[in-house]
Order: structure tokens, then sequence, then C-alpha cells
């Protein structure tokens, strides 16, 4: 089976999620990558060098600078000619991108899928993860997106991928970039962090929130997450939302501060490797999942935690 | 201008949903089902649409069970003007809803259409997307804030790291998060008027859609069940331990 891969990047990096996702492709066939940007010549540059990978198709052009869907689909839709499956990352690009693709192919797709079980054949989650469903595909083709945490990144270098130009329809003319506001941050990203500090609504507000949260997360050097309730009162920006509807996690640790663990949340943080939680109700449902559990106030326990590190 | 605002009935999201003993789905028996989040929130958007002006009416269409009028009728006492069912009682997977919406977008040539990035029961988040592009039309995902501009609409995005913009001419599509607005809820007079307001019932067949499903669900599970690990006495128990584990 050729499986084509879309390169999540900035014209400049190969972004973190699409490692996971060559993995998955692996297990699938032969691996393709798609680069679709403008002057991205070190993205195919560093895609070519992912362990495992065969041929990179790079359509470099103005219109495929921003990853729009509208025009970066029709050009997947086109490679996928000669190619049996299309995979793409559950990120926001890949959700955006891969249903598009799958519609041009008249194609059903698998969603953030968590394991290839046979050429068809893949578990993914449903109901906020409350369920796991093992689904087959009856279709000719596949379309894929892929969670990350639930596959090992495949290395950075040691792949001997050949380049290869390809063009595309361009710009569909419907659609354009306007702006970005991506945070600027010297944290690490919040999937892809080893350590991450969340805070639930118990935080009150936002400068609370910064307040209580930060330090420890800069002792940590962790990530900041957030439960929907907190992103929900304002107190930190969507972005950092842990949970179904927002990131899926899974780092070594993960400290839960004032989240009282619903449905929703925890199925975006349950396969970190050890949780932490901090909750002054006993009964939270956070304690059912943490493997370190501390029945506390958590405006005097987080300081505390803080100094004592 | 017309929006069309597609409208799921899925399991209550306070629900803990259970899966059945012989593990062929989740047990939708005697259990609260409600309009799905995402979806309240495009009802919403257009409602705000149509009350600056930009809209002129809202057609709230649902393919699901003959209970799914439950769920137009909540759409139309928040203010969706009228409503389309397409009645079926199949699982039907997001490409066939797209086609179905395809073919009504056809008829309605709506200015937007306005649906919930995902619905909260098979987590899909692909029928925005599929529409959009069996239109030939732009698509807005996961969006923040919605702004029609003459002919087009300006669309912030939420993104893996922050916010995107973007313009699409109109007919565009229009996927919601979370941050977009908070849904208002249908006051009682609404809710009496609602039930006065026009809902067609029509099938899959009257738009020569084939629901066959693409997927085949060969099983569904629990998740693996993590076990609770200890509750410690205080900070400096905590301490010890996140050092044992060398965390810090």
């Amino acid at each position: 089976m050729k499986t084509l891969v879309l390169v999540e990047h900035d014209n400049t990096n190969v972004h973190d999620a699409t490692l996971a996702v060559v993995t998955a492709a692996s297990k699938l066939g032969e691996v393709h990558l798609l680069v679709a940007g403008h002057n991205c010549g070190s993205v195919a540059e560093a895609a070519a060098k992912i362990a495992g990978v065969g041929k990179v198709h790079v359509a470099d052009d103005a219109a495929y600078a921003n990853g729009l869907a509208e025009n970066v689909a029709p050009l997947a839709a086109e490679l996928m000619g000669h190619h049996d499956a299309f995979l793409a990352a559950a990120t926001t690009q890949g959700k955006n991108v891969a249903p598009r693709v799958a519609a041009h192919l008249d194609v059903m797709q698998v969603s953030e899928i968590l394991s290839v079980e046979g050429p068809k054949t893949f578990t993914r989650p449903i109901y906020a993860g409350n369920a796991i469903a093992t689904v087959e595909s009856t279709d000719a083709k596949l379309v894929i997106t892929v969670r990350g945490t639930a596959f090992e990144k495949a290395a950075t270098e040691g792949g001997s991928g050949t380049v290869e130009a390809v063009g595309g329809a361009g710009d569909a003319g419907i659609s354009s970039f306007v702006s970005s506001e991506i945070a600027k941050s010297e944290r690490p990203e919040l999937t892809s962090a080893k350590i991450i500090v969340s805070g639930g609504r118990a935080l009150k507000d936002a400068e609370t929130f910064e307040a209580t949260i930060t330090p420890l997360a800069d002792k940590l050097g962790a990530a900041i997450g957030a439960s929907r309730a907190a992103v929900d009162a304002g107190y930190v920006p969507n972005d950092y939302q842990v949970g179904q509807t927002g990131k899926i996690v899974a780092p070594e640790a993960y400290f839960a501060i004032g989240i009282s663990g619903a449905i929703q949340h925890l199925a975006g943080m349950k396969d970190s490797k050890v949780i932490i939680a901090i909750n002054k109700d006993d009964d939270a449902p956070i304690f059912q999942v943490a493997d370190i559990g501390l029945v506390a106030d958590l405006f005097t326990a987080v300081p505390e935690l803080t100094a004592a590190l | 201008m017309k929006i069309l605002v597609p409208v799921k009935r899925v399991i209550d999201y306070n629900v803990k949903p259970r899966v059945k003993a012989d593990g062929t789905g989740v047990d939708l028996a005697n259990v609260k089902m409600s309009m799905n989040p995402f979806d309240e929130i495009a009802v919403e958007e257009a409602i705000r649409l149509k009350e600056k002006g930009a809209a002129t009416e809202i057609v709230a269409v649902s393919v699901g069970p003959a209970k799914a009028q439950e769920t137009l009728r909540t759409a139309l006492a928040m203010g969706a003007d009228r409503a389309i069912l397409i009645e079926t009682d199949e699982e039907v997977e997001p490409l066939a809803v797209a086609k179905i919406l395809k073919a009504i977008a056809d008829e309605e040539a709506p200015g937007l259409v306005i649906l919930g990035k995902q619905s909260i029961s098979d987590d899909s988040n692909q029928t925005g997307q599929m529409l959009a592009a069996l239109m030939g039309r732009p698509q807005g995902t996961f969006a923040n804030t919605v702004e029609v501009d003459g002919d087009s609409v300006i669309v912030k995005r939420e993104v893996d790291g922050g916010l995107q913009t973007v313009k699409l001419a109109m007919p565009a599509i229009v996927t919601t998060d979370l941050r977009l607005n908070e849904p208002r809820y249908a006051s009682l007079p609404n809710i009496m008027k609602a039930k006065q307001k026009p809902l067609a019932v029509k099938t899959a067949a009257d738009y020569g859609v084939d629901l066959t499903p693409r997927l085949k669900t060969l099983k569904v599970a629990e998740p693996p069940v993590r076990q609770a690990g200890e509750k410690v006495a205080d900070v400096a128990a905590l301490v010890e331990k996140v050092k044992a584990l060398g965390i810090a």
C-alpha cells in the first residue's frame, strides 16, 4: 500500500505532529509525504530525512503558503490518484484539510485513529473517549487522521527520501489568508511537553490562574493547560484547553490543579504517564485516575509545592 | 441572505455513555438526548447574524430519527424560522450527511451554512469540511468570530497555538468552536411559538442520497480503565513522591 502523509509545517520546520503520522502510515505500507507550502525548501529537506520516508512530493506555490484547505485539498486529492491512503495529524490543520480530501475522493474518513489493526481496520475514540470503536473501511482508498499521542514519533534522522516537485491547481480563488495571531511563548508546546501543569475553575479568575499556575510551571519547565471550565470562564485562551474538545495530551507528568475531572477533561489527559492531582474535594473524580492525589486548598498547597521543588 | 444550520440529536453531554454489553455500540435507550452543544452555538450564531441584519432567514436541518423533530423544535424555539427533517432510523455517516446537506443547499441557496465542528457522539469532525468540498465552497472551521462583510465572510479560527483569520467568498461554510458565543435559552413563549413554525419531513431518497455506511463497526468497547493511585497527606509527602519519580 502506498500512503501519502500531509506534512505539517510553518514553511521552515516540520511540525512534530507529522512524526507520529509517519509511524502510523508505515504500519500500512510505503510512506510518501506531501509538503504543500511556499519557499518551503528547508521543510522538504528535513522531511526527506525522517526515518522510513520514500518520496517527498513538494508543491511550492504562494497559494499553499498558509495551508488553506480550499487550495491544499484538491492537490492532495490529485496525488491520491497514485496512492492508497491519505494520512494527516489530528491537529487543527489536519482536521481542516483531511475531510475535504475525503469528500473529493468520495471516501468516508476514519478520524483520530488510536491504532492500526489491519490494512483497513483501525480503533478510534467515540463519545469523548468513553468508548473505543474498531472500524473497518470498505472504501477503495483510505483517508485517516491520526491521534499523535497514540503513536511513537518517527526519528527525524536516518531517512533518505527523494524530493520531487509537483504542481497543483494553485489558488482556488475562494478563500484568502488575512492574518494569524500565534502566541509566542518560551514554554514548551502543550501537545509535545514532557510536563504539563493544568488549572481548573477553582482558580477563580485570570489573575489568580496566572499567579498560582505560572510559578509552578516555570519551576518545572512545564507547559500550561486548563480545563474547559477554566477556558469558558475566560481565565486562559482556548488553545490551553485539554480535553476531548481541546487538546489530547500524554506527557510524562500531568499536574491537575483545582480540576474536578469531568469526563470531557479526562478524555484529553488520561494517557499521561503520571497524574498528580491537587483538589480540596476529596470526592473529585480526578482522584480516580490520579497516581498521586493531595486533598488540600490549592491556594496554600501550590505555592508551598512550588517553593519546595 | 439565508443561513442553513444543520443540527444533530445526540446523547446529552452531561450523561456518561455506557457501552452495550454485546459490544455493538453505545446504549441510547432511555438516555437523555439533546442538541449537540456545538450545533447550539451554530444556531445562536445564525440568530445573532439575523439580529444584526446580516441574514433574513434561518433554516434548521437535521438528519435523524423522528425524535430529531424535538431537536429541530429547540432550534425553532431559539429563533430559527423553519426546519427540515430528513428522517431515517439508520446511523448516518458524515459523508452521507454532507451529501444530503449539499442537495438541500442546492435547493435553498444559503449564503452561509453554519454547523458544529463535531458531534459529541461519533466525534468525527468532518461534515462541514466535506460539505464545503462537495459544494466547491470555502470553509471557516473552528470559528471564534464570524463577521459578514459584503459578499465575504471573515472568520477568525481557533488553531493550534493561537488564532488564524481567513476571508471567504460566500456562499461559505462555517464550523463553530466553543468560544464563538454562548447560546441562549429558549423562552417559554418562544417554545410555544416554535410549535407553529413549519417543519418539513423528508427522506434521503427524496434527495437521491445513498445512506449505506462505508465504515463497518466491528466492535465497541470500554476504554482501558486507569487505576487510582494513592493520596498523600501533605505537600511535603507530595514533594517527596514527585522527586522520587524524577519529575523535579
